[in-house]
């Protein structure tokens, strides 16, 4: 019996792009494919890719926001999708043990309820209060909890600053007592000192909580503070998967290392000392990605082998994961 | 008498006259910089870091109204000039790199249309010779295959090859100041170290100044010389890029440079932020904007704004923290020091 609290097997997404008005469409976006991994109980594995890697993807699949096209999704020991043996579980009792918080706090407010009604949603619908007191009451707690007040619940998601707004954000993915929460780039939205702000809540909730967190970012040094384990992805599949430390110090996939040293370090020194590894071009289209390894177009070390095969995510060391053909090249 | 700098800022008020009253955007800006001279702004959003640098171009929108000081720029005086003058200086001697390269670029016009407009606008090559120099532009930003490049539209390239391409028509007519707004905000980091370093290589090779606006620290840290950081439309503290890091002097710059989480930490190390949000500029404090915020805050930053502190012939900041220092003849960096201990054994 393992021991994490979520497994995803093989999971796979592909959006259908539309195509002509009559004709069905033909092509797909492979958005994510292949995604196995686990998290254990309050563990935080952060997740770090480009724009268009399919983190976003990932969260929503996980949470079935997004329907899977493959794979199977495990959770708590619970089956609650399996493509294969076709079970695909009812959501919403476990709507109260996963929540999200989204990545922009403008859009993902109701500007017409007020923040009282917004973190009261969820209490509604799982009917977790008797009366309306209770309710408030609870509401009230939530947003202490996050660092409003009771003066807060009355007002409308406009009166707010971004940092407020994302707390109002986390107040309701809270209000359920979730034990998972999908974290989709919570701070990429915020100012820089407003971000430590958010990051240090999510670290007291978690410890006070007892909750797991999937973190999604951009931003390898935000999720290199806050993760247990990274995993690295790419073109909608993994690259790379290892504790903190030990991906962002000792990398072995050449994209990881390439977006290490990408990263700006806010100390002149240092920065003057490194050397940054520019990649050639840009990123593909997941419409048609490239054959067998998908970073190869960029790949400085790419040859014959990764045309045609797709690498293995394989352990190279304990918890250690890489996709790549030629590691013993990449030094 | 010769003016020796490139822009030379002088108390520069800028207000937005709304609605709901008079938005001191700018409070006192004064800064100078020199020939080939990179300057970084950090600050956060509505700290008016963009405003300045739309000033040296003359671009402040209405409503807003330059309300006091001078802004001098390679030997113009800005204050009164107007609006044709200032279309014979933008492009040719300074231009800007917008943040979102898909909005800045016209959607309708191929990208040679648009790189050949500055050039037949500010030069007077002709048609064809403006064609040779658009190429040559974009093999200069790394654009492979420019022929085919010029005949193409803005959304038929990628993101960086959109910012590449705003960066060949900003760099078209070779300013002698190059502003950039936040220029790597809307892209991927890889696609940010290549810009970046595009950006040091053009640098190099044309020898022009350059703004850097940004609210990244990082990045800051590897491009800039001189450093300003601002908050509540003021330069909170000015100084050489050592300066800033290695020496901070105003508490928002210390307070910036230890919320931002370190790669290299081996352990986990808990965030310092900074509490508080941002001001309200339609309502300043009566002090110092930061005083809300601050840690070590005196009943005296809460009434008056702190006048300016120099440390050394660059670097200076306002900070009431600096005067005290100064008025009980204590060596400053000793203070720093315990107050870093204070800081850390809360």
């Amino acid at each position: 019996m393992s021991n994490y609290l979520l497994e995803v097997e093989r999971l796979q997404k592909h959006f259908p792009v539309r195509g002509s008005v009559l004709g069905k469409s033909k092509h797909m976006v492979q958005a994510l494919d292949d995604l196995t991994f686990g998290i254990k109980k309050g563990e935080t594995l952060g997740m770090v890719g480009e724009s268009g890697c399919g983190k976003t993807t990932a969260g929503r699949t996980i949470l079935r926001l997004h329907e899977p096209t493959g794979g199977r999704i495990v959770y708590d020991g619970e089956t609650i999708f399996d493509k294969e043996k076709k079970i695909a579980a009812k959501m919403l009792p476990y709507r109260k043990k996963m929540q999200i918080v989204f990545q922009d706090p403008y859009a993902s407010l109701d500007p017409r309820m007020t923040v009282g009604d917004i973190v009261g949603e969820p209490i509604d619908i799982h009917k977790l209060c008797e009366s309306k007191q209770d309710r408030y009451d609870k509401i009230i707690g939530l947003l202490e909890r996050v660092g409003l007040n009771s003066e807060h619940a009355n007002r409308y998601p406009h009166e707010f600053s971004g940092g407020q707004r994302q707390r109002v954000g986390i107040a309701r993915a809270l209000a359920v007592d979730p034990e998972f929460i999908v974290c989709d780039e919570p701070i990429s939205a915020l100012d820089v000192s407003i971000q430590a702000q958010v990051i240090n809540m999510f670290e007291d909730l978690q410890e006070q909580m007892n909750l797991t967190y999937l973190f999604i970012a951009h931003d390898l040094s935000v999720v290199k503070h806050i993760s247990d384990r990274i995993v690295v992805m790419y073109l909608g599949r993994m690259v790379e998967l290892a504790d903190s430390y030990e991906l962002t110090m000792h990398s072995l996939h050449p994209y990881t290392r390439s977006l290490v040293s990408a990263i700006p370090i806010a100390d002149p020194i240092e920065a003057r000392k490194s050397k940054r590894i520019i990649l050639e071009g840009d990123v593909p289209s997941p419409i048609n990605p490239p054959s067998g390894c998908r970073f190869r177009t960029r790949c400085p070390y790419a040859d014959e082998q990764c045309a045609q095969e797709v690498p293995e995510f394989k352990e190279v060391s304990s918890g250690h994961f890489v996709a790549c053909h030629h590691l013993d090249r990449v030094k | 008498m010769e003016n020796k700098y490139l822009v030379n800022i002088e108390n520069e008020r800028l207000s937005f006259f709304t609605p709901a009253g008079e938005v001191k955007a700018l409070n006192d800006v004064s800064f100078k910089m020199k020939e080939g001279e990179v300057l970084g702004i950090v600050g956060e959003s509505g700290s008016g870091k963009s405003v300045t640098a739309y000033s040296i171009m003359g671009l402040t929108a209405y409503p807003g109204r330059l309300v006091g000081g001078t802004i001098e720029f390679n030997g113009h005086h800005i204050n009164d000039m107007s609006e044709k003058e200032f279309r014979e200086i933008r492009g040719n001697e300074v231009s800007i790199i917008f943040q979102d390269p898909m909005t800045s670029l016209n959607p309708v016009y191929t990208v040679g249309n648009q790189i050949e407009e500055v050039i037949r606008l500010h030069t007077n090559k002709n048609k064809h010779e403006a064609k040779e120099r658009a190429k040559d532009l974009l093999a200069l930003v790394g654009i492979n295959e420019p022929e085919k490049r010029l005949k193409q539209y803005p959304h038929e390239l990628s993101g960086g090859m959109r910012q590449r391409v705003m960066i060949a028509i900003a760099l078209a007519c070779e300013p002698k100041l190059l502003i950039a707004d936040e220029p790597t905000t809307a892209l991927d980091v890889t696609i940010q170290a290549q810009i970046l370093e595009l950006m040091m290589d053009l640098r190099e090779k044309l020898g022009m100044a350059i703004i850097m606006i940004t609210h990244d620290l990082g990045i800051v840290a590897s491009m800039c010389e001189k450093i300003a950081v601002m908050y509540a439309g003021k330069i909170v503290e000015y100084g050489t890029t050592d300066d800033i890091f290695y020496n901070p002097k105003h508490e928002y710059t210390k307070g910036l440079i230890k919320s931002i989480p370190r790669l290299d930490a081996k352990e986990h190390e808990r965030l310092v932020p900074i509490e508080g949000t941002p001001v309200d500029m339609l309502n300043p404090p009566a002090g110092c904007p930061f005083a809300p915020r601050c840690d070590s805050c005196m009943k005296i930053c809460l009434r008056e704004m702190p006048p300016v502190t120099f440390f050394g012939d660059v670097h200076y900041t306002q900070c009431w923290l600096n005067q005290k220092e100064e008025f009980e003849g204590k060596a400053p960096e000793e203070s720093a020091v315990e107050k870093g201990k204070e800081a850390s054994n809360e």
